[in-house]
């Protein structure tokens, strides 16, 4: 098909932040997941665990625990508040001071109407659950020491609480403790430090389990208040600990990164009545600590400071092997690929990076050579950090955006938005901020520059965009485009057309609508459908907008026509191949060729891939038509391949997995043929964590 | 040993229209040796006096007539012969002004040569094959001529030879890419057809020369890729044979070709191991075809090289030790020198080039000067070369040639000889020197072992110090400086002599072990080894400004955990013994262990040692051995000395070679126990050493991660 420019990008040195916490809400079966940096995630676990939200972290904030009520969630933290958040608007919608010191750990009950909270102060806080609000209701009986867990009975009446070296059982409606269980320290050295119960659970049967920092999983009689088995698992700490839904098993996450799950079940087949707590599987999937613990209907949901979320299938839960049964790894936030932007205006190359600190604007390298396919070109000039701009005030970086034509740059935090103008002659780069902005662009989650840089565009409150005129010397707010449907779900892709006609916004509903930016109205609304769009983009030439979501279905679109194209209807007639079907991450970017109507380009973490209309579509219903094998090979088993054979195996899917060694984070093509890929070796990242719990190893 | 020297223009050359064509078409000799006669390609004949590089007379057709054969001088007549317009042969003299007055003979067929040679009358070759004497012809020009050769066959070269009494007339044909030889014998007539073997490329020959070697015709012959074969015919064969018969051939010399295949090439035989090629690349100059070189065939090896200005017509002739060459505007004669070579000659070429380069106290010239140093370009630099020459000859006005000081040799004083080869050697420029040197050395060596009074030591020191010499162009010298225990030049010997017999260096070493200490501590020998030898000994052997190290608790040689029995106390203070012989001996054994050898020569010789000097000579070498493993002796860059490898291979042969008698010496027990620790210790330093290495192995296979920095540019392909 061709030769391509790779310029490989390796100096974004992104680094995600450990997993601090996570809640899974069965109802919705959404995982909210808080990380150290504050910011929390939901995924979506029915939509192939899709990244919907992320509300950006702030620096104060700092939670310890989450917590969700029916759909609403709540967070507590050791800056000793409690916060619930605006899942719509993804900002925190209020906190409150607990006025008990930091706050270790925050539970609901099963009704929903109360939440509980442990101080550092030793009491159990208790707030009712409002319509809108939370209030604070009662203390129960304070302790000595601090209370690091707690685990709400089924019931409501009873609070398990773990704290230094034993386990209070509180009586709800009085208040009082009723249970003192006094828990071991641990052997040799460690004696006299105290024993920390990281994590409690409270079953119906009033059974207690308890992880402590002695490496021990507990389980004790709740009535009496006895040790009814200790289970030694680790020399270091157990950290977490999650119970299934039907209370039949217990998983707990330990300092050496591995997942041990214990079963209630007989230990002999004849006395089926005496189950006991049998410790069965150990999962190790993290090199580091896994502070944060879900066990959900079919797999065990697992993170901690390694920054990886794994999602591991219970493998008795399926009946076959399929796609859901896989090992799931995420290792980014899936919207880290929108941190990322390119201008390619005059040649310059520039890349802008976000982190949640501070922007990075870079100058790609330049090479005046021609090199054979797998040649290194010897670069005339390398590349260039050219700003670092720090963001202002507390609130992290949630949304970034770089005009094409490098003329324009802005960021939003969930509190302002910031635009600034740009102004590059040969090496020096001059920045200066638009001062007086439009009173209703107070936060964006998405910002966009039209491609002539004449307007921006800001997605706002309940899906709505607003588009701002930019002129040298003013910014002006121009018009807010509404959708119909009255979602309050917040736009997290944005796309504008080449000629600066069309403007395409996603929201979490998996609504896309196309407006008219001439007649600033809603143009379109593109059938939806039922997976989250994940990645979308508008062809410069033919207006057909591509749309990949969540599930890796990819449609055509033509907005001019108001319908599918003919491709698009013959590639979901035919079906998309199982091996792209299969892959487990989403498609993070689309981009076009604009020497080649016919190719986009599409980048998910592992490979990517361009996609050329002209080929034939890789599907089993081809097999041996027209001269083609019906495989489905990439680009690395095309190469190795002989001249003669190759022909046959060609088709439209151009997978490319030669930067698979680390996670690829953007191709876009530039003007002149060639792509950007930015990578983020996972190695780089290990190697930047900690050091892991030293763990002996055979023969070391 | 072959040499090329300063060249002249002997004349200009006028440009054909047609480039590819020499302007030449040949030069013969004539009567006088300092003649040669040249035909162009046109119209005229000239005659050079060489040295002078002077026309003598010129002669020219008619316009529109055209020489079709370079012209020959008749020895006999001494008249010229040439041929115009194929079939016009006109015979002159050298008084005749006007070529058009001079006798025309018109014969029937065309005429491809006119061959004549001394001592031979001159041989008509036509161009259908047929042979003729002149004389016959020109009594009778319209004579039959017949057909020898087949319809497509055409003459590609033709040469005569002429022994005594036997005249040959050989010529190459070639047919559809086959070529083939033809020899004719005259008198009585008969001729020979031989195949020539195909190259694999299908290409022809570029160049032929013939020559009679020991009642053989040679035939050499230069194929474009840079082979030049040689094909043996029998000069005085069995005749009878008929048909046509294969000629084996044997490949003498591949001569590089850089890239692409030779163009305009010509070789020429010199004699029987020297060949000159003209149009080749110089193997050690980068570019181009243009140099003349003269290469050694039984060695392979590349004599003598000279860049030629301008475009080469791959032509060449030599005569009476010149050579010409036709190259761009000129027509340039370069003489030359050969001389039976010898293998370290031949091998010393590339040595003494390494050597030039690390030795700067020996003032020799580069070997890259020599070639490339001052090449003729044009007229300008033969103004000068003239002018060097006029010097020269006024410097050797008050000094003596080489011949005279040969002469003197013989029979002069020592002071004298002594001062006229010091003379010629520190004035000399080292080309000449390069062949007079070895003449000198012989003669002053056999002056010497013919009068024992008679010994040059400083003029010979100097000899050896040019490095033109070794062992086998003067083999007497080294024994004969050991006879007058001129143990200075011995070491120089040892030192520079690439090549000095397992014999030759057994009887230094028998000599130096058996010297007395005191005959050597006075002689002033090389400075840099007596230096390192101090280094050596005072490094921890003596005790240097009162500086005494202190005694080393256990024999290095032994690893250090190992507690020394007490009874190896002794032993140990005689290792920690000074050196067993004097500075200056071991100065001397040091230079014996650094000649090169081969062990299988060297161990019959070694025999002849006696008991105690085996034992004093291993007592050194365990000295030497202890010293190197012993201390933090850092090597002197620069310093020569005995390499560690060098010392163990030299204990080795000792061993072989008197084992038996060692084992039974009561006072070599002590010694050999030593020695025994050394294997020991050896063998245990490889042992780890093999254990590191297989180790380190694993390091190299290892993957080499690409390096992967922080950006790059990279090209793919999508299909």
């Amino acid at each position: 098909m061709g030769e391509f420019k790779v310029h490989r990008v390796r100096f974004f040195d992104y680094m995600p932040t450990a997993i601090r916490a996570m809640a899974f809400n069965a109802h919705t079966e959404r995982l909210a997941l808080a990380r150290m940096d504050g910011s929390v995630e939901i995924f979506n676990f029915t939509d192939h665990y899709f990244q919907e939200k992320v509300i950006p972290g702030k620096d104060s904030r700092s939670i310890e625990s989450l917590c969700w009520v029916g759909g609403r969630l709540f967070s507590a933290g050791l800056n000793g508040e409690i916060a619930e958040y605006d899942l719509e608007n993804l900002r925190p919608k209020y906190s409150l001071e607990a006025y008990g010191g930091p706050i270790w750990t925050i539970i609901s009950n099963t009704q929903g109407t109360q939440l509980a909270i442990g101080c550092e102060d030793g009491t159990v806080k208790l707030f009712e659950v409002l319509e809108e609000h939370i209030q604070f209701e009662r203390n129960l009986d304070r302790q000595k020491g601090r209370i690091i867990s707690l685990s709400w009975h089924p019931s409501g009446t009873h609070i398990a609480a773990g704290m230094m070296d034993m386990i209070r059982v509180f009586d709800v409606p009085t208040g009082h403790a009723v249970q003192r269980l006094l828990v071991d320290r641990g052997f040799g050295g460690s004696k006299s430090r105290e024993t920390v119960v990281w994590s409690v659970a409270f079953l119906s049967d009033h059974t207690v389990v308890s992880g402590d920092s002695a490496g021990k999983v507990q389980v004790w009689d709740g009535h009496t208040g006895t040790l009814v088995k200790t289970h030694l698992v680790t020399k270091w700490d157990v950290l977490a600990l999650s119970v299934s839904k039907d209370e039949s098993s217990v998983v707990a996450g330990t300092s050496e990164g591995t997942v041990i799950q214990f079963q209630f079940i007989a230990p002999t087949l004849h006395q089926q009545q005496d189950k006991e707590w049998v410790r069965t599987r150990t999962f190790k999937n993290h090199t580091h600590d896994v502070r944060a613990l879900a066990e959900i209907e079919t797999a065990i949901v697992s993170g901690g400071m390694d920054t990886h979320l794994v999602v591991r299938p219970l493998l008795e839960k399926f009946d076959e092997k399929s796609h859901a049964s896989g090992l799931r790894k995420i290792h980014f936030p899936h919207v880290i690929a929108n941190n990322i932007n390119l201008s390619c205006a005059k040649k310059a190359g520039l890349l802008l990076f976000q982190f949640p600190g501070q922007l990075e604007l870079w100058r790609l390298g330049d090479s005046d050579e021609h090199g054979k396919p797998g040649d290194r070109l010897p670069l005339k000039r390398k590349p260039e950090k050219l700003l670092l701009l720090k963001r202002k005030g507390e609130d992290h970086i949630c949304c970034s955006a770089l005009s094409s034509c490098g003329g324009w740059l802005a960021y939003s935090t969930v509190s302002s938005v910031r635009i600034y103008r740009l102004q590059t002659d040969n090496n020096n780069i001059s920045i200066t901020k638009v001062s007086k902005l439009p009173k209703a662009l107070h936060s964006a989650h998405q910002l966009c520059f039209s491609s002539d840089s004449s307007k921006m565009f800001a997605a706002s409150s309940q899906s709505s965009v607003l588009v701002i005129a930019l002129t040298q010397s003013e910014c002006k707010y121009v018009h807010t485009l509404k959708p119909k449907s009255g979602s309050r779900q917040p736009i997290h892709l944005m796309t504008t057309s080449g000629d600066g006609k069309w403007l395409a916004a996603a929201n979490s509903d998996c609504e896309i609508h196309v407006y008219n930016l001439q007649k600033l109205k809603l143009h379109c609304i593109v059938p939806v459908y039922g997976s989250c769009p994940s990645a979308m983009g508008i062809h410069p030439t033919t207006n057909n907008m591509t749309v990949v979501h969540a599930d890796q279905q990819l449609f055509e679109y033509s907005i001019v026509e108001k319908q599918y194209t003919d491709w698009s209807r013959k590639l979901q007639k035919q079906g998309l191949h199982n091996v792209w079907l299969d892959r487990d991450t989403p498609v993070t970017h689309v981009t076009f060729n604009s020497k080649n109507p016919n190719q986009v380009v599409l980048h998910d973490m592992h490979m990517f891939c361009i996609i050329d209309q002209m080929f034939i579509h890789p599907c089993p219903c081809h097999n041996g038509l027209i001269g083609f094998s019906g495989l489905f090979y990439n680009q690395m088993t095309l190469r190795s391949l002989s001249e003669q054979e190759r022909p046959s195996h060609l088709h439209a899917f151009k997978i490319c997995k030669t930067f698979q060694v680390s996670l690829l984070f953007l191709a876009s093509l530039l003007d002149d043929q060639s792509l950007v890929v930015v990578e983020r070796p996972l190695l780089a990242i290990t190697s930047q964590l900690p050091a892991p719990v030293r763990q002996k190893k055979f023969a070391t | 040993m072959a040499a090329l020297y300063e060249g002249f223009t002997l004349c200009g050359l006028v440009q054909t229209q047609n480039a590819s064509d020499s302007p030449i078409q040949g030069i013969e000799l004539d009567g006088d040796s300092d003649h040669a006669v040249v035909t162009d390609s046109t119209r005229s004949v000239t005659l050079y006096k060489v040295s002078d590089q002077k026309p003598l007379g010129s002669w020219t057709v008619k316009q529109g007539q055209l020489l079709t054969c370079p012209a020959v001088f008749n020895f006999q007549t001494k008249e010229y012969v040439v041929v115009s317009d194929n079939k016009v042969i006109r015979v002159w003299k050298d008084e005749d002004l006007n070529l058009d007055k001079a006798f025309k003979a018109t014969v029937t067929a065309d005429v491809w040569r006119v061959h004549s040679a001394p001592g031979g009358e001159p041989v008509v070759l036509f161009q259908r094959g047929a042979v003729r004497f002149l004389d016959s012809l020109l009594s009778a020009p319209q004579q039959p001529v017949e057909d020898v050769l087949s319809e497509e066959e055409v003459i590609r070269w033709s040469t005569n030879i002429v022994a005594e009494e036997q005249h040959f007339v050989l010529f190459t044909t070639e047919q559809k890419g086959e070529c083939c030889l033809y020899v004719q014998r005259l008198n009585p007539n008969t001729l020979q057809k031989y195949r020539l073997e195909r190259e694999d490329s299908g290409a022809s020959p570029l160049s032929f020369s013939a020559s009679l070697q020991d009642k053989h015709l040679n035939l050499l012959y230069l194929y474009p890729n840079g082979c030049v074969y040689q094909s043996v015919v029998a000069a005085r064969g069995y005749v009878g044979l008929e048909g046509v018969q294969a000629l084996p051939r044997s490949l003498r010399l591949m001569v590089p070709v850089g890239e692409g295949e030779l163009g305009a090439a010509s070789a020429v035989a010199l004699d029987e191991a020297h060949v000159a090629v003209v149009g080749v690349p110089h193997p050690s100059a980068r570019t181009g075809k243009d140099f003349l070189c003269i290469w050694n065939t039984n060695f392979q090896t590349l004599q003598a090289g000279k860049e030629m200005a301008g475009r080469i017509h791959g032509q060449v002739w030599c005569y009476l030790g010149k050579l010409f060459v036709s190259h761009g505007k000129a027509l340039s004669v370069i003489p030359y020198e050969c001389q039976k070579s010898s293998l370290a000659s031949a091998l010393g070429k590339l040595r003494h080039t390494g050597l030039a380069v690390s030795k700067s106290s020996v003032a020799v010239p580069s070997w890259n000067t020599l070639l490339h140093g001052d090449q003729p370009q044009g007229p300008t630099k033969i103004v000068e070369t003239r002018k060097s020459k006029l010097s020269r000859k006024s410097q050797s006005a008050q000094a003596l040639t080489v011949e005279q000081v040969l002469e003197l040799i013989k029979t002069g004083p020592v002071d004298e000889v002594q001062r006229e080869v010091e003379a010629l050697v520190s004035r000399g420029d080292a080309q000449d020197l390069q062949l007079s040197v070895g003449q000198l050395a012989c003669h002053l060596v056999a002056r010497s072992q013919a009068e024992t009074a008679f010994y040059t030591p400083v003029a010979l020191a100097q000899l050896v110090q040019t490095q033109f010499l070794c062992h086998s162009v003067c083999p007497g010298l080294l024994l004969l400086s050991l006879e007058h225990k001129d143990y200075f030049l011995c070491q120089l010997c040892l030192q520079l002599f690439p090549d000095i017999p397992e014999v030759v260096t057994c009887a230094c070493l028998k000599t130096f072990i058996s010297v007395p200490d005191g005959d050597v501590e006075m002689v002033s020998l090389e400075p840099d080894s007596v230096s390192f030898m101090e280094g050596l000994v005072g490094a921890r052997g003596g005790q240097q400004n009162g500086f005494s190290p202190p005694l080393f608790e256990e024999d290095s040689c032994d690893t250090n955990h190992q507690p020394k029995p007490p009874q190896d106390k002794k032993n140990h203070t005689l290792q920690l013994e000074a050196c067993p012989v004097g500075l200056h001996k071991a100065v001397l054994l040091n230079e014996v262990l650094q000649t090169p050898y081969s062990d299988n020569f060297l161990l019959p010789h070694l025999k002849d040692l006696d008991t105690q000097q085996v034992i004093l000579f291993l007592q050194y070498l365990q000295f030497v051995y202890l010293k190197y493993s012993q201390d933090v002796y850092t090597q002197t860059p620069g310093l020569r000395s005995p390499t560690m490898t060098q010392i163990i291979d030299w204990v080795c042969l000792l061993l072989d070679a008197h084992f038996t008698v060692l084992v039974m010496a009561p006072d070599a027990k002590g010694l050999l126990s030593n020695l025994q620790s050394f294997v020991k210790s050896q063998v245990k330093l490889f042992s780890e050493l093999g254990k590191i290495e297989s180790s380190l192995q694993e390091l190299h296979k290892m993957k080499l991660s690409k390096d992967i920095s922080q950006y790059s540019i990279e090209v793919i392909e999508l299909f």
